[in-house]
């Protein structure tokens, strides 16, 4: 139980494990627990950040769906208003266009009865000078009367 | 076996204790190297001997671990740590922790050197479990007798109850304690905590009283205290193992249950009382 070189020999083999320690074991494992932490907190605020884009996309999406549905509302009613103003153009233009024609109708109506009124009054003035030749058995003198059946003629 | 329990029923009980407490001392007796075959002969070859036994276990677990902390160092991965990192990787982190609560300033050597002095007291302390024949009658003792004509050759298997182990590691404690007082509170700084504290500057020889010793007391408890809880534990089993007859395995048992609270204990009461002490040498004095 007598102190000897023993207890250098501790001494120095202690300094020199506690050197090997410090060079070669602490480092590797403090580098990797620190990566590891490191790690474990960027993979933490990479998800914190990953849930507030979500929200924010949600969002976004959210709000531009109601602008699209606006939208879309805004082009019904237009479409709807241009189809009742074409519906109502077509009437009018067929209103227009029936009134033409009835107004065509009429005017021929017109024409045709003048001609008919024409073609009358000339064969009442050739019935009424037949008849008058019959009447006189006579030959009168054609030119003398013509004036006078004109006349009668224009009178009818 | 019939052998060695009909030689060790020719010893007494002071021989036996005697036997396993000596150390296989190797130095310098009438001018020739050899191994010290009594105390005697060891103390006779005064401090340029070496304790073969303590010291070569303690050699032997220190690079034992450290080697293996070494290569799994080597192979760790972040991503995927295997068994054996994650071992390691807890006992550093457990260190570090201890550290950080303790020590207050920035030194980069206090983490390894405390996983060292953890590790390797827990290693060595350890070997008290190892029953005192196992690696002692039955084992070394038969191979000295075959090889080397040696009988009844020591071996001790427990480093830290061995004083020059646990001196030795204390001392470097204390070298360290004085190398970083002057180099943080400077050489004035160091000689004036040890001459005008408690008491200021007319106490001179008073505060020197005081404080050197307090000085001195930090290698010599610390060293001290490691060794006699080992020495006494191992002392122990050898009292219940020389004359506790065939009653001796239940007794083994409950003390060596009760030293599992002792080896790591003592292990962490070092690693902390190292970390106190140079904490302590980085503070600086506060006028």
């Amino acid at each position: 139980m007598n102190i000897n070189a023993t207890f250098l020999g501790q001494m120095i083999a202690m300094a020199f494990f506690v050197w090997f320690c410090t060079k070669y074991v602490w480092p590797p494992f403090v580098s990797i627990m620190e990566e590891r932490k490191k790690r474990i907190a960027d993979g933490l605020e990479a998800a914190s950040k990953a849930e507030k884009d979500l929200e924010s996309a949600q969002a976004k999406s959210e709000e531009q769906l109601k602008a699209a549905k606006v939208d879309a509302a805004g082009i019904i009613d237009q479409a709807n208003k241009r189809a009742a103003q074409i519906v109502e153009e077509a009437k009018d233009q067929a209103r227009e266009e029936g009134q033409r024609i009835i107004a065509s109708a009429n005017a021929e109506l017109e024409q045709e009865v003048n001609r008919a009124k024409e073609a009358l009054r000339a064969q009442v003035s050739a019935i009424a000078v037949a008849g008058a030749e019959k009447i006189l058995e006579g030959s009168i003198d054609q030119a003398a009367n013509e004036e006078m059946l004109n006349k009668l003629a224009t009178e009818l | 076996m019939a052998d060695a329990s009909h030689s060790a029923a020719e010893l007494t009980v002071q021989e036996y204790i005697t036997h396993h407490l000596s150390f296989l001392t190797f130095g310098k007796i009438d001018g020739s190297w050899t191994f010290a075959h009594t105390p005697e002969e060891a103390a006779e070859m005064g401090f340029w001997a070496i304790n073969v036994d303590t010291f070569g276990w303690s050699l032997f677990l220190g690079a034992g671990f450290l080697w293996f902390f070494y290569r799994v160092g080597r192979t760790a991965s972040v991503e995927n740590p295997s068994g054996a990192q994650n071992f390691v990787e807890a006992v550093v982190e457990f260190v570090d922790s201890r550290v950080s609560e303790t020590f207050k300033y920035k030194n980069e050597l206090i983490g390894p050197l405390c996983l060292t002095l953890l590790f390797w007291i827990l290693l060595m302390n350890t070997m008290d479990l190892v029953p005192v024949d196992l690696l002692t009658s039955f084992g070394f003792e038969k191979f000295a007798a075959v090889v080397f004509h040696f009988e009844h050759a020591p071996f001790k298997v427990v480093p830290t109850t061995d004083p020059n182990i646990t001196m030795g590691m204390s001392t470097l404690v204390f070298f360290m304690i004085i190398y970083y007082s002057i180099k943080n509170k400077g050489l004035g700084g160091f000689l004036g905590e040890l001459a005008f504290h408690p008491f200021g500057k007319w106490m001179l020889p008073f505060n020197l009283i005081i404080e050197v010793p307090t000085l001195i007391a930090k290698p010599v408890s610390l060293g001290l205290r490691l060794f006699g809880n080992l020495y006494a534990g191992e002392l122990l089993f050898l009292l219940i193992a020389s004359m506790m007859g065939l009653w001796q395995l239940p007794a083994h048992f409950v003390w060596a249950a009760f030293h599992l609270l002792v080896i790591p204990l003592q292990a962490f009461v070092f690693m902390m009382l190292t970390i106190v002490y140079l904490n302590a040498a980085h503070e600086k004095p506060h006028h």
